[in-house]
């Protein structure tokens, strides 16, 4: 869409730009709740988990289950912490990596409660957020559940190769995160960190073809929604505490930072939630990825932090890969999508 | 499709060539030496394995000619062990093609497979998914020796 | 050694080497030139996945040289029954006993 059809086209009141939102009432995180892994457990980010796992299968018959039962801690100890029981909620939105979202399809059936199912891969969670904004924001609902999560032998087995199959990782390959988030969306009224805009992603392909790449798949797609982000509206940024993109790892990190800087954009206050989760000697290669990295690290340490008002303004760019094991092995590239959501308190 | 793509990128400046560019400077690249060096040293554990246990196959009275068979299993039953208890695939990390390339890799592809798709069940699990990465050996194995011994046969 | 530069250097995967290595161990068998590479090498030409493919190669040459033309395809799998067969039933029991660990 060019510049001069977009202007002809007048905008919804609280469209912005070409792709942002601006939130009037400002929908509150009332609560968040997240559920590690075991070697996430035995990350640097511990101590902001809500419950450490000390094995990958919590005594579940399958992986899909143990990811399954994540996800429902996740959103009753959320859902706990906002005082709140399930009969108060008007939607759960959530998504993940499984195939047909079917984690999310089962925790939602043990919540019994109006239930979108969304997929943005690994951002899924901002997407949830964004449209739980909205939708709070339209007077569509007062209570709103969103959830994630990602599990590394379930993505693994569906997604590449059995878990027990010798192969060696090349070195800007991430690791998917074992691991479930969930917040508990309320109206402005609230005290806690609100969401004040929502930038969309697009698709943008940059025409990566190894799965093991998700890194260089989804950073332009980051750069495209940062970008758009700032444009959209006119703000600097130096605006915010800090700017989080959700899992490009050391690689997409570094390819993002790279095609901003070519579009003027110099991001002094960015990192990255894929590499923060890990220590370094736990051997990851690039770093974290999956729907539970940005979860766990956001959901986990940034609202504490914002709590705290150790952060006051921070900007939050989900980024998913969405890759196809079919078209993938048709020979087609992995198309990338990030989405912004932008928070203060 | 690059059409498609280019509508969007162009707006980033990025161009394949910029990206490629890009991939050659700052993409990590694979220690080269080290695995090399690890893959020689693997796969030369793994075959001087072997010669011991064919050489143990020929003390123990196996004529020369059959001795390879009883051997090939026996690597065959190390490679899935080492599988099923879950160490194959850590040594695997370091080893790379060492175990990957010999019978191992096959050993491994097939159990690891029918392990992990034990969830899935017996038979539409393990049976049916047992041989999805090994399968295309299998294949093309076969088609090349169809097609070898089609000629031999032909030719004089 | 060759499979671990083509690992690192080429997008291959690996199904897509090891068949290649097949393919080349079935060429080279037709050509007769891999027994002379197992005389030399041993359980070093024996046990790599291109031994697999010449057993396959020869399994068949063997067979239509004793039995004409259909040998081909009833001798196939002569040399290389005991791989095949041990990894499967190897495979289903470690199945049974273990799960995968991640």
């Amino acid at each position: 869409m060019t510049e001069a059809v977009a202007e002809k086209i007048k905008p919804a009141g609280k469209k912005i730009g070409r792709q942002s939102l601006m939130m009037e009432k400002k929908a509150v995180l009332l609560s968040t709740a997240t559920v590690a892994g075991p070697k996430e457990s035995a990350g640097p980010l511990a101590r902001y988990y809500d419950r450490l796992c000390t094995d990958n299968l919590l005594n579940e018959k399958s992986f899909e289950r143990a990811e399954c039962h994540m996800l429902e801690e996740a959103c009753f100890l959320s859902l706990g912490k906002a005082g709140l029981t399930p009969d108060e909620i008007d939607l759960f939105i959530a998504g993940d990596l499984l195939n047909q979202i079917i984690s999310s399809s089962f925790c939602a059936r043990k919540l019994a409660l109006p239930f979108f199912g969304i997929y943005g891969a690994c951002s899924s969670l901002v997407e949830g957020l964004s449209i739980g904004a909205m939708l709070l924001e339209g007077n569509f609902a007062e209570h709103i559940l969103i959830g994630t999560s990602s599990h590394n032998c379930s993505s693994e087995r569906q997604y590449r190769y059995p878990t027990e199959y010798g192969y060696q990782r090349p070195g800007y390959s991430q690791q998917t995160v074992t691991g479930a988030g969930a917040v508990v969306l309320g109206p402005s009224f609230h005290e806690g960190p609100r969401i004040e805009s929502i930038t969309i992603g697009k698709i943008v392909d940059p025409g990566i073809k190894d799965p093991y790449n998700m890194g260089m798949a989804m950073a332009p797609a980051a750069a495209d929604t940062i970008y758009r982000h700032f444009t959209d509206l006119k703000r600097d940024p130096e605006y915010y505490d800090l700017i989080l993109s959700g899992d490009l790892g050391e690689v997409g990190k570094q390819l993002n930072e790279d095609i901003l800087e070519r579009k003027g954009l110099k991001l002094n206050n960015y990192t990255d939630c894929g590499v923060q989760i890990y220590y370094p000697h736990q051997k990851v290669n690039s770093g974290a990825s999956g729907c539970a990295c940005c979860a766990l690290v956001f959901l986990g340490k940034i609202y504490s932090q914002m709590m705290q008002q150790e952060l006051r303004k921070v900007l939050l760019v989900a980024t998913g890969a969405l890759h196809s094991t079919t078209t993938f092995q048709q020979g087609e590239s992995i198309p990338g999508i990030a989405h912004a959501i932008s928070l203060e308190i | 499709m690059s059409q498609e793509k280019s509508d969007h990128n162009e707006e980033l400046l990025l161009d394949e060539k910029w990206l490629n560019d890009w991939n050659k400077q700052k993409k990590p690249r694979p220690p080269l030496f080290k695995n090399v060096v690890s893959a020689f040293l693997a796969g030369g554990t793994v075959c001087l394995l072997g010669q011991l246990i064919l050489n143990l196959f020929l003390y123990l009275g196996v004529p020369e000619k059959q001795a390879g068979n009883p051997t090939v299993a026996t690597v065959i039953f190390i490679a899935a062990i080492l599988t099923g208890l879950g160490v194959f695939d850590k040594i695997s990390r370091i080893a790379g093609a060492g175990l990957a390339v010999p019978v191992t890799g096959f050993a491994n592809s097939v159990t690891s497979m029918a392990i992990e798709f034990k969830r899935e069940g017996l038979v539409l699990g393990t049976g049916s998914k047992m041989f999805g990465l090994a399968g295309s050996v299998i294949v093309f194995g076969v088609v090349t020796a169809f097609i070898v011994g089609l000629i031999s046969a032909i030719a004089p | 050694m060759v499979g671990q530069l083509l690992f690192d250097l080429t997008p291959l995967t690996p199904g897509h080497i090891l068949s290649g290595f097949t393919v080349a161990g079935g060429i080279l068998g037709g050509l007769g030139v891999y027994d002379k590479l197992i005389e030399f090498a041993g359980a070093g030409a024996l046990l790599p996945i291109s031994s697999f493919g010449n057993s396959l190669a020869k399994g068949a040459m063997s067979e239509a040289a004793r039995s004409g033309i259909l040998g081909v395809l009833t001798g196939m799998f002569e040399l290389t029954s005991t791989g095949i067969t041990a990894a499967i039933i190897f495979a289903f029991f470690m199945a049974l006993v273990f799960n995968p660990k991640g």
